[in-house]
């Protein structure tokens, strides 16, 4: 592996609770290249808090911690909010779940996207315009022109998805992170978007971090996983050797998933144990 | 107390508890809570509150005196003793308040309840209706209204309570839209009782908690406006102690004899503030998304 | 850029007929409300103990009179048939006679309409400068101190009677300052001095180019116009808040941010296009309330508005100055009312153009 572009070394997120802390995001350490990690978890493993954190953008009352968080050589620990403004959208992104609630609905499809060129590119209006029509050109959009003018809530779910990803990926980052982007669309049009995704990331040579609780489009399509649980990563494997897990947690997940090449009679239900919070 | 109460009387205490809490932690709703008991003391013992002094009897020869260790808050311009006054005055805004309250709560729920039980035509012209009265314009209606029935106390009241009901028949309609959908209700209808048990005895007490929310807020309103009708000259006739109308007696002197006009707009602005903060609190126990 | 697809002529035609519908039943609400408030009004004159007979013929004539009076102002019909022909007088702009000034009741009320306009516009005007962005900033520091005090502010807003600080205001700011002028609309003497064209004195003196009357003019509003502008602050503050608060919560702002703006970048950018549709609505109700609820204002400042035309005629029992001061003020204010209802229509994206 080359010089790595993130490393997080003992990253805890915490917020105060009425009783007592609540430890989000417990001890993680990764670091990651220009390549393709999936972090997989149930719902309130801590793996979207992970992806805010990664981005300086967990909400107020919550406290991050890290012996070491630096994103291609800047320290982010020690980021003003000025420079955490000139990293997020030009160097390190993110993709969010559902573009229904995460498109601006008085806003044209156009103007959003060409926002980020002009936080970042400090280009004319007529170049940021330009810009954005290629950039729906590149997510597949084939009327870009009508598109640019439409308000969110006229577009379909696949192609909000596909919109907020050239909204995200417009100023060119070198990262991003993709927080259950397809989970909230149709399962006809998920792989669609995955496959827009995924040319854009190979194209571009980004680095991808794709967080999402569903094991099996991680493994196709990511180099690297992690696997959260309580807000700890329990184990990190390569997508390929998942079936070979090690750790419990894993294989109770691996053991859940239908799947259409073994067949299972029953489902198994995944076990826990709160012994591998300690 | 527990989160998970084995009896109902513990659930209800836990609840109180609760409720109790919230508002003795809140500073500000603390304070609206103590304004509204002091008011509430001032009027049941103003008549030993005011220090021998009356609310009624003339002193001509000790017109407009300025505070002093007899009279704490001067006299006004026929000599009356004007803390005498503001504590009897007390008396006048809470019949006001209590008469507002008892008129349009069964109003606004009769309405409200039964537009939203039963729905279809009876809810569209139940509800034409109440947006006919939301859409007057308040003041000016409760001002032909006293104008056309003659001042006074209760012609106020009418007024008020006129223009005052819409808005709890609203309240009442959304949360009955609400509870009747729930399961609990469906299980009361099929064990065989009446609508009206329904209506009375299972949907009006849980509408009670948003009304009184909004009542408590509302209060100030209305306050205002009585007292602003008092002002006018359609409120309490004189000589009655009413502090819109002492504040506008004091109008004339206002630039030599301040306090005339200032201590009874004082005790205004102070119950409908103390209203308004307990009013806060009180959502904020009942109805913690909308802070 | 210009939107040539279909989809922009197709959604063009939707946004036609749906602003077509909403001026249907925006014409429906009014013509509604409109007859509930007339009934009210005419409920309200049949309550009233002053003979509308006598009122019209004189306590000295005979019976013979008197039936005849009674039978022209067609008493003797049923209440439904009354209320008919009080609807009918109404609808031709006859709202009868004023007692008190002898004139048409509509002619009083076109004359003393544009004091209060002057008076509530120019509240509204600086309630919105002030308050929208007072409830922007508490909201998106909702917590923090600005919240605390912005709240607080608006919470004395809530609570004093506009009567009382009009006078504590006029105390301090006319009799100890001196910073403002007293009573009225214009110092005596100027009274008269400009042709009244609008009605309304800064437009008329300016239109004049009397910038003395003009300078006088709005030395007596300001103080007026400042106290009643408190009261829309109050409120419009308290509903930017709630709507501030609201719109921060969502994932757009989220996104926004992850774009690379800065916080208040995202609040004024992105959450406050968003409040601006609702708020529309909250303007135009306060709006509406202060051109009704300057009654007591115009009173303590002796602004010779509607609101101090309808309670100088209750005190000379003239009733038909009342109801018909009533019936405008009602009408101006379901009105506005219901036209900021239709801007949130038109300018709504997400009404415009599903």
């Amino acid at each position: 592996m080359t010089e790595p572009l993130l490393t997080v070394e003992n990253l805890e997120v915490t917020y105060p609770g009425r009783t007592g802390v609540t430890r989000a995001v417990r001890n993680v350490s990764f670091t990651l290249g220009r390549e393709r990690l999936g972090i997989v978890g149930e719902s309130g493993s801590g793996k979207s808090t992970l992806g805010r954190a990664l981005l300086g953008l967990v909400p107020r009352p919550s406290i991050v911690g890290a012996r070491k968080m630096s994103y291609a050589g800047t320290n982010l620990l020690a980021c003003t909010e000025r420079e955490w403004q000139n990293l997020r959208g030009r160097r390190l992104s993110m993709v969010m779940q559902d573009p229904k609630y995460s498109l601006n609905p008085v806003k044209t499809v156009g103007n959003q996207i060409a926002e980020t060129c002009f936080l970042h590119l400090r280009t004319s209006r007529k170049d940021a315009e330009r810009r954005t029509l290629d950039m729906l050109q590149a997510v597949q959009i084939r009327d870009p022109e009508v598109v640019y003018q439409l308000y969110p809530h006229q577009l379909s779910g696949g192609m909000g998805q596909r919109v907020m990803i050239a909204m995200m990926l417009i100023a060119e980052p070198d990262l991003l992170i993709a927080d259950e982007p397809t989970s909230a669309l149709d399962v006809t049009v998920q792989n669609e978007v995955l496959r827009i995704l995924d040319d854009l990331v190979r194209e571009r040579g980004m680095g991808l971090i794709f967080i999402s609780h569903n094991l099996t489009v991680v493994s196709s399509f990511c180099d690297r996983v992690l696997i959260m649980y309580g807000g700890r990563v329990v184990e990190e494997c390569l997508a390929q050797d998942l079936q070979q897990a090690k750790h419990p947690y894993t294989r109770g997940l691996v053991a859940a998933t239908p799947s259409l090449d073994v067949r299972r009679d029953e489902l198994a239900t995944v076990m826990r144990d709160p012994e591998w919070l300690q | 107390m527990s989160e998970a109460p084995a009896s109902r009387r513990q659930a209800i205490l836990g609840n109180t508890y609760r409720a109790v809490r919230t508002i003795l932690v809140n500073p500000a709703a603390l304070a609206g809570l103590l304004i509204v008991v002091v008011l509430v003391l001032a009027a049941v013992f103003a008549p030993w509150l005011a220090m021998g002094q009356t609310p009624l009897r003339p002193d001509l020869a000790n017109r407009l005196a300025a505070p002093s260790s007899l009279h704490w808050f001067g006299t006004d311009e026929l000599g009356r003793d004007i803390y005498a006054r503001t504590l009897f005055g007390a008396r006048v805004t809470l019949t006001i308040v209590a008469l507002v309250s008892v008129v349009v709560v069964p109003i606004g729920l009769a309405v409200g309840t039964v537009a939203g039980y039963f729905g279809g035509w009876i809810d569209t012209v139940l509800m034409r209706i109440t947006d006919i009265f939301l859409a007057f314009p308040k003041l000016i209606l409760a001002l032909a209204f006293a104008a056309a029935l003659g001042p006074g106390i209760e012609n106020a009241v009418i007024a008020i309570a006129l223009t005052a009901w819409p808005a709890y028949a609203r309240i009442a309609r959304s949360e009955t839209m609400t509870i009747a959908r729930s399961d609990f209700i469906q299980a009361t209808v099929l064990q065989g009782a009446s609508t009206w048990r329904i209506l009375f005895r299972h949907i009006v007490p849980l509408c009670l908690s948003s009304v009184i929310v909004r009542l408590t807020l509302d209060m100030a309103g209305i306050i205002l406006t009585a007292a602003g009708l008092g002002f006018l000259g359609l409120g309490a006739q004189p000589p009655t102690a009413e502090w819109g109308a002492m504040v506008s007696a004091g109008r004339d002197v206002i630039l030599d004899q301040w306090w005339v006009a200032t201590i009874p707009g004082l005790a205004i602005f102070i119950v409908s503030l103390g209203f308004n903060l307990l009013g806060d609190g009180l959502r904020d126990v009942f109805d913690p998304k909308s802070t | 850029m210009s939107s040539t697809g279909t989809i922009g002529q197709v959604g063009r035609r939707h946004y036609l007929t749906s602003i077509a519908r909403s001026v249907i039943s925006f014409l429906f609400s009014l013509i509604i409300t409109f007859i509930g408030l007339t009934a009210v009004t005419f409920l309200i004159s049949k309550m009233t103990n002053i003979d509308p007979v006598l009122a019209l013929v004189g306590d000295k004539a005979t019976k013979e009179v008197y039936d005849l009076a009674y039978k022209a102002l067609g008493l003797d019909q049923p209440i439904w048939v009354q209320y008919g022909i009080y609807l009918k007088r109404l609808l031709s702009a006859d709202f009868g006679v004023s007692v008190l000034t002898g004139q048409p009741v509509l002619t009083d009320l076109i004359r003393v309409f544009p004091a209060t306009f002057e008076l509530a516009t120019i509240a509204t005007v600086i309630g919105v400068l002030l308050g929208v962005p007072a409830g922007v900033i508490a909201g998106a520091c909702k917590g923090r101190w600005p919240d605390h005090v912005i709240r607080v502010v608006g919470l004395f807003g809530y609570s004093v009677p506009v009567f009382w600080l009009g006078l504590v205001g006029l105390f301090f700011f006319y009799g100890k300052l001196g910073w403002v002028s007293g009573t009225g609309r214009l110092d005596v003497f100027y009274n008269g001095v400009v042709t009244t064209r609008t009605g309304i004195i800064l437009i008329d003196s300016a239109l004049e180019g009397n910038w003395e009357i003009f300078a006088n003019a709005f030395g007596h509003l300001i103080l007026p116009a400042s106290i009643l502008a408190y009261y829309s602050l109050a409120y419009i503050a308290r509903m930017t808040r709630s709507f501030m608060i609201d719109q921060l919560s969502q994932e757009y702002i989220i996104a926004a941010r992850i774009k690379g703006n800065s916080y208040w970048g995202a609040v004024w950018r992105h959450a406050f296009p968003n409040i601006m549709v609702p708020l529309i609505t909250v303007i135009g109700l306060s709006y509406a309330s202060l051109l009704e609820g300057s009654v007591l204002a115009e009173t303590v400042f002796a602004w010779p508005g509607l609101g101090l035309y309808i309670t100088r005629a209750m005190f000379n029992s003239d009733m038909n100055a009342v109801l018909g001061g009533t019936i405008v003020v009602g009408t101006v204010f379901i009105g506005v009312n219901l036209i900021s209802d239709l801007l949130y229509r038109v300018f709504d994206p997400r009404l415009r153009t599903s």
